[in-house]
């Protein structure tokens, strides 16, 4: 009876804990469930088309969508652009997932170290983060991909490498607050080692924080993949990732406005998600909002 | 103030030097490094190289070399272009103009939209209102902005023929009107991702101004609730978004150059990929530390800004 009463105390309906609450999971459920939608159709999808990514359909060249069995239409060179995209999928999902892992690895390891530690070992590493961070991202990414040859894996390392600042400045920050305390002193005064302190004392009450910064990382890391193989300087053809599948859309965009909006949808659909339940976790874990 | 000035002035320029180090590294990351333009020429022999080296001074210690470049780029000699063998400054300087632009109205339209939304999210929270803001403002973060502007293209440009599908002016008119026709399109479709990130930061913001007690106080003198709003929070409110202003500027320069792109816009952004694609590194490497430059910049500009409008951080 007192929760319901609790419940029904604001106003409206919708202005209830409860509903807020469940408002925000509801968004984080949505998006975690249209990332495993995406994931599935990207494992599973490219052997059950009829199609090849590389079959070239020449009779069939600016299909637009539902056109037989090109579901969603085709490319300049006929190539079928369901078979596609679920292969771009698999491209775009990974990179972002591996270059999320090593930014995390990243920016957890320097912002540990830079908390606890204190001193000059802080300062140098904090402001160095504070470097980074003073250039554009995408300005440096491009920098970087066209000085490096960019193999897939050199793109996802060099977008790690712009992305792990975020995440060593939120760890840095928790870091620096947990250490005066207790558990901690306790710990140094037992005799523990700085390892064992930092990383199994330290490191497991810091991982509310490093769970949500990571999702928004792998969100943050599939845009930049985007935006670098839009422009050319990503992953190259013929291996497709939805940013270059968008790479030739625009001088079609008349005639064939499909190529541009297919990849483009799939690419908000994901990044979106994976802010979803960012978001999600952030309410359940109860983590202090210091970004978006 | 003085004090305070000297203190952050020091800062910057510290996060100069660093910023030098991550540029002068990228530098050195260029296949064939500096030289990357000679060895393109199949005339050169390994003699002619090394000759150059030392002539360059490129067999010098690094950390020798390091000085001398950011001794160079202090003095304003930021090397020549590969491509048409102007000075790098003065490259840059003539595609400053139309970014500027680019930038400036785009964030005129993001921080008129971004503040009124979160200033009527916090007075209706948890509104259908708020909730719809809430939603939007993280779909817009995760919207490609150059897809965003294709979009735009197809819909305004291709489809209904309002707004020109790219460029700066037509040709033969160069009326401020055809300057801003031209300019709608691109300043939006930049503003979209900042008007969702500072409508959160502003909806923080006013709901932390509400909650102290000099808006009690305002409330007790009687004063109607729009009052309130508008005299005493609102003010308070955007004090911490000049901060924000000054953080922001990577991330609108990243969307300056991809939005010039797709719109062929002719400013930094767009030299910055034509020099990619001529390997005109130089150009690259000016763009990279000026960018970062006006970044540092804008930060303490910001602060000073702060500080000037709010004695509690220069006394502090």
């Amino acid at each position: 009876m007192t929760a319901i009463t609790a419940a029904r105390s604001p106003s409206h309906w919708w202005q209830s804990r409860v509903m807020r609450r469940f408002m925000s999971h509801k968004l984080a459920l949505f998006g975690l469930v249209m990332i495993s939608l995406l994931t599935l159709a990207c494992v599973v999808g490219p052997w059950l088309l009829p199609y090849d990514m590389l079959f070239i359909d020449l009779r069939a060249r600016f299909a637009p969508p539902f056109t037989g069995n090109h579901y969603l239409g085709t490319d300049p060179l006929g190539r079928d652009i369901a078979a596609r995209l679920l292969m771009a999928g698999r491209v775009s999902l990974l990179v972002g997932f591996i270059a999320m892992a090593l930014a995390i690895l990243v920016g957890t390891l320097v912002g540990v170290i830079a908390g606890y530690r204190g001193g000059w070992i802080n300062a140098v590493l904090m402001r160095t983060v504070d470097g980074f961070l003073s250039f554009p991202s995408i300005f440096l990414l491009l920098a970087l991909s066209a000085a490096l040859k960019p193999s897939p894996m050199m793109i996802t390392v060099i977008i790690a490498l712009t992305g792990w600042m975020e995440v060593a400045r939120i760890v840095e920050a928790e870091v620096r607050s947990l250490k005066e305390r207790e558990f901690i002193l306790a710990g140094r005064m037992l005799g523990l080692g700085r390892a064992h302190i930092m990383f199994r004392e330290l490191l497991p009450n810091v991982m509310g924080p490093i769970i949500v910064a990571a999702t928004l990382t792998v969100a943050r890391a599939i845009l930049l993949e985007a935006y670098v193989s839009f422009l050319g300087f990503g992953i190259q053809p013929p291996l497709p990732s939805w940013g270059n599948m968008l790479n030739g859309a625009q001088q079609y965009l008349a005639g064939a406005p499909w190529l541009a909006i297919i990849p483009g949808a799939a690419i908000t659909v994901a990044v979106a998600s994976f802010n979803f339940i960012g978001d999600g976790l952030r309410d359940a874990l109860d983590v202090r909002s210091d970004t978006v | 103030m003085t004090a305070f000035l000297l203190k952050r002035v020091l800062q910057s320029l510290v996060l100069l030097v660093i910023v030098s180090i991550i540029g002068f590294a990228v530098l050195n990351l260029i296949p064939g490094g500096p030289m990357a333009q000679y060895a393109l020429d199949p005339g050169m022999t390994q003699d002619d190289m090394d000759r150059l080296a030392e002539q360059l001074g490129l067999n010098r210690p690094i950390w020798v070399q390091y000085f001398d470049w950011a001794w160079r780029m202090l003095q304003g000699d930021w090397g020549t272009s590969f491509r048409d063998g102007n000075p790098v400054t003065t490259v840059i300087g003539r595609h400053v103009f139309a970014t500027f632009l680019l930038m400036g109205s785009s964030t005129v339209i993001a921080v008129a939209i971004g503040t009124w939304i979160g200033i009527r999210g916090a007075t209706h929270r948890y509104s259908i209102f708020d909730y719809a803001a809430t939603i939007g403002a993280m779909v817009a973060l995760s919207i490609p902005t150059f897809w965003f502007g294709l979009i735009g293209i197809y819909v305004f440009s291709l489809k209904l023929g309002w707004l020109p599908a790219g460029s700066m002016y037509t040709i033969g008119d160069g009326s401020v009107l055809n300057y801003l026709h031209h300019l709608i399109m691109p300043s939006t479709v930049l503003a979209l991702v900042h008007i969702a990130i500072w409508s959160r930061f502003m909806r923080a913001s006013t709901l932390d101004a509400i909650s102290q007690e000099f808006v009690k106080t305002a409330r007790a003198k009687g004063l109607s609730e729009r009052r309130v709003i508008m005299k005493h929070v609102v003010g308070n409110a955007l004090l911490p978004m000049i901060t924000l202003a000054g953080v922001q500027l990577p991330s609108i320069l990243t969307g300056a150059l991809v939005t010039e792109t797709v719109f062929t816009w002719p400013g930094m952004g767009r030299l910055f990929l034509d020099s990619l694609g001529y390997s005109d590194y130089p150009v690259v490497m000016g763009l990279l530390m000026f960018s970062a430059i006006l970044t540092i910049l804008g930060n303490l500009i910001a602060d000073i800004v702060v500080a000037l409008v709010d004695p509690r951080i220069r006394l502090a």
